[in-house]
């Protein structure tokens, strides 16, 4: 199995120039990028692909062992980046990616040159003198959640979507066509998410960075935002108008005007 | 016509579900009475400047922000998504919402449905799904618990001798399977057994442990390998397994740099033997056990030389399919011939990989294989 077709990868716009790697959060896939990915297609190489579990990315490719960690979805990072063969790479995270793009540049500081985070969070269970937005019975109850909105997939109709990619239209009747994934391995990547701690790792980011925080983002609050900052040095913060967790859909406009004046 | 229905302001007030509208960040504008009397807030309460987040339990805003505000924003409709609304009074109110975003005006309405006992029912189903999901990894595990018991943990270490072992479940390995196989060390050598016994399960499985434990005790009492199989013969019947078995047993002696091998054989496929340039069988057959009450078995002699590699196989390997074409012995052999350079484990592993995946990596059937190898 080829990364390409493991991860999904999609690469478009300018051959010959700087890569510039999107990648989505938890509870989506490259979808996310539609609005804001094209704006660099004249400029840019562009990647965007579907994390292991995610999209449309092979369900059969993923693994408790590798994805019970943020390094596992690193290294799928750092596979599609080695597949590609790039270095000095624009990575463009949102949510969770600009942890796992914080991962797998401390593990290859060639590979980038660059990182966006897109409402970066590296701890969402508070901790003393620490504010990330949740408790833990927070998260348990997202996972209840998750539980009950299976968004689409039944065990009947999952084979034949996923059996029939090629026939986008076997999905297109089910309610919510998107973001449609594999509820189990939904959990899994939401405990990991939840679960996860990185700010020991912030300090170590080996490259520039730009932290594009919202307004009123709940998942990633401001204060969390600055936190970040202040970790990672010689970053910039932009607090940007935009609200909400998803300034890639809500304000593609900022979005990309933001991470043009970065780059 | 009665003149009630024509006026639109009562049509949303007292609509049977929650009317909701709020901007695309959330900040809830306009709610019905629906929805005031199902959350118990007063009038002005919820539109000012309240967002539709704050009303959400806090797992599920998590879920709102991750999964529903992309949704809607790149189908401009969502339905059925289930969450706990807060109350007034900080009771939860189970509801499902389904939403359309319109984007002159900006604006996203949401319609609220209490799904109070719906959602206590599918707890339930999920509770049950979950509770099934379990037992069903527990009976896996016991499965492959019980399939491990009937291969041995390591094999002798016999100087001058390679052996090796491998084993494949069928399919998934869900079902126990009844492929066994054994060696271990006697009073004048060693002694190996492999079988198969008929059916999967847990019928079968107390089967093929009997099987196990009767030829590791028959050879205290039995001089040759058709007197053991006799012996599991015999106790098949008595215990009435209801099963019949398929075996290869043998004794291996060192004589000098060479080892004779004396086997026997009870319904079982022959062993291959690959000595120089060629591969052949050996052994002569013999009854199935655990079917009639006297079976036609005989030993037969063999010495190995250095180079000299034999494989003891169940029907699993052979008759594997990939669509209707089968795997078969002419295969087997050919590979064999080609792998006899190889050290035992080298072989054994070959086998199996090439069997696996000729049935496109999901076996129908237990496979067994184990192999001797003198080094040259």
């Amino acid at each position: 199995m080829s990364v390409m077709v493991r991860n999904n990868v999609r690469v478009t716009g300018r051959p010959d120039g700087r890569p510039m790697v999107f990648a989505h959060g938890f509870g989506c896939d490259q979808n996310m990028w539609r609005l804001v990915a094209p704006a660099f297609e004249d400029d840019y190489r562009v990647v965007l692909f579907d994390y292991v579990g995610s999209g449309d990315s092979d369900l059969s490719a993923y693994s408790p062992e590798r994805y019970s960690s943020l390094q596992g979805y690193a290294q799928d990072v750092l596979d599609v980046c080695a597949e590609l063969g790039l270095t000095d790479a624009v990575f463009v995270g949102h949510s969770v990616s600009a942890m796992i793009g914080a991962l797998a540049a401390i593990r290859e500081p060639a590979r980038f040159g660059a990182l966006v985070m897109v409402g970066p969070s590296p701890r969402y269970i508070d901790d003393e003198g620490y504010v990330g937005g949740f408790s833990a019975a927070d998260i348990e109850e997202l996972l209840e959640s998750l539980d009950s909105n299976y968004l689409g997939w039944s065990g009947a109709m999952a084979p034949v979507i996923m059996g029939n990619p090629d026939r986008p239209e076997l999905g297109a009747e089910l309610t919510n066509s998107f973001c449609r994934t594999d509820p189990e391995i939904a959990r899994r990547f939401a405990t990991v998410t939840f679960m996860s701690d990185n700010r020991a790792d912030l300090s170590r980011v080996p490259v520039r960075c730009l932290i594009l925080q919202c307004a009123q983002d709940v998942i990633a609050p401001v204060e969390v935002g600055r936190f970040v900052h202040e970790s990672i040095p010689g970053s910039e913060l932009v607090l940007m108008r935009a609200t909400g967790h998803c300034p890639n859909l809500s304000a593609p406009g900022e979005t990309i005007a933001a991470i043009k004046a970065f780059v | 016509m009665s003149g009630v229905e024509d006026d639109f302001e009562e049509l949303y007030e007292h609509a049977p579900c929650g009317y909701l509208s709020t901007l695309p960040d959330g900040t809830i504008i306009r709610v019905n009475r629906t929805l005031l009397e199902l959350t118990g807030y007063d009038p002005g309460e919820l539109t000012g400047g309240m967002r539709i987040q704050g009303l959400l339990a806090v797992g599920d805003r998590i879920f709102y922000e991750t999964h529903f505000s992309p949704l809607l924003a790149m189908q401009s409709v969502v339905r059925e998504i289930a969450v706990d609304m807060r109350r007034a009074d900080g009771t939860r109110l189970p509801v499902l919402l389904n939403a359309v975003m319109r984007d002159d005006p900006g604006v996203i309405r949401f319609c609220v449905f209490a799904a109070t006992d719906r959602r206590e029912y599918e707890r339930e189903l999920l509770r049950a799904r979950q509770r099934a999901e379990r037992s069903e990894a527990e009976a896996r595990e016991l499965a492959r618990t019980l399939q491990r018991s009937f291969i041995p943990p390591a094999l002798p270490e016999i100087p001058g001798l390679q052996v090796a072992g491998a084993f494949r479940p069928a399919g998934r390995g869900d079902l126990v399977g009844g492929d066994f196989y054994d060696m271990y060390e006697t009073a004048g050598g060693w002694a190996l057994a492999l079988g198969d016994v008929c059916g999967k399960g847990v019928d079968a499985a107390v089967v093929t442990s009997l099987a196990r434990y009767t030829l590791r005790a028959a050879p205290i009492r039995e001089p040759s390998p058709s007197a053991v199989l006799s012996a599991l013969n015999r106790t098949l019947l008595r215990e009435r397994a209801g099963r019949f078995v398929t075996a290869v047993y043998g004794q291996l002696a060192p004589v000098g740099h060479r080892f004779r091998l004396t086997l026997s054989l009870a319904g079982h496929p022959y062993p291959l033997w690959a000595s120089g340039d060629a591969v052949g069988e050996i052994g002569r057959p013999g009854n199935v056990l655990g079917l009639l009450p006297r079976v036609r078995l005989s030993d037969v002699d063999v010495d190995l030389a250095p180079g000299d590699a034999v494989l003891f196989y169940t029907d699993g390997v052979v008759e594997g399919r990939r669509d209707k074409e089968m795997y078969g012995e002419e295969r087997l052999r050919c590979l064999l011939g080609a792998s006899r350079a190889m050290g035992a484990a080298g072989i054994a592993e070959a086998i199996v990989n090439e069997a696996v995946a000729f049935q496109s990596g999901l076996p129908r059937d237990d496979i067994a294989v184990m192999v001797l190898k003198i080094p040259s």
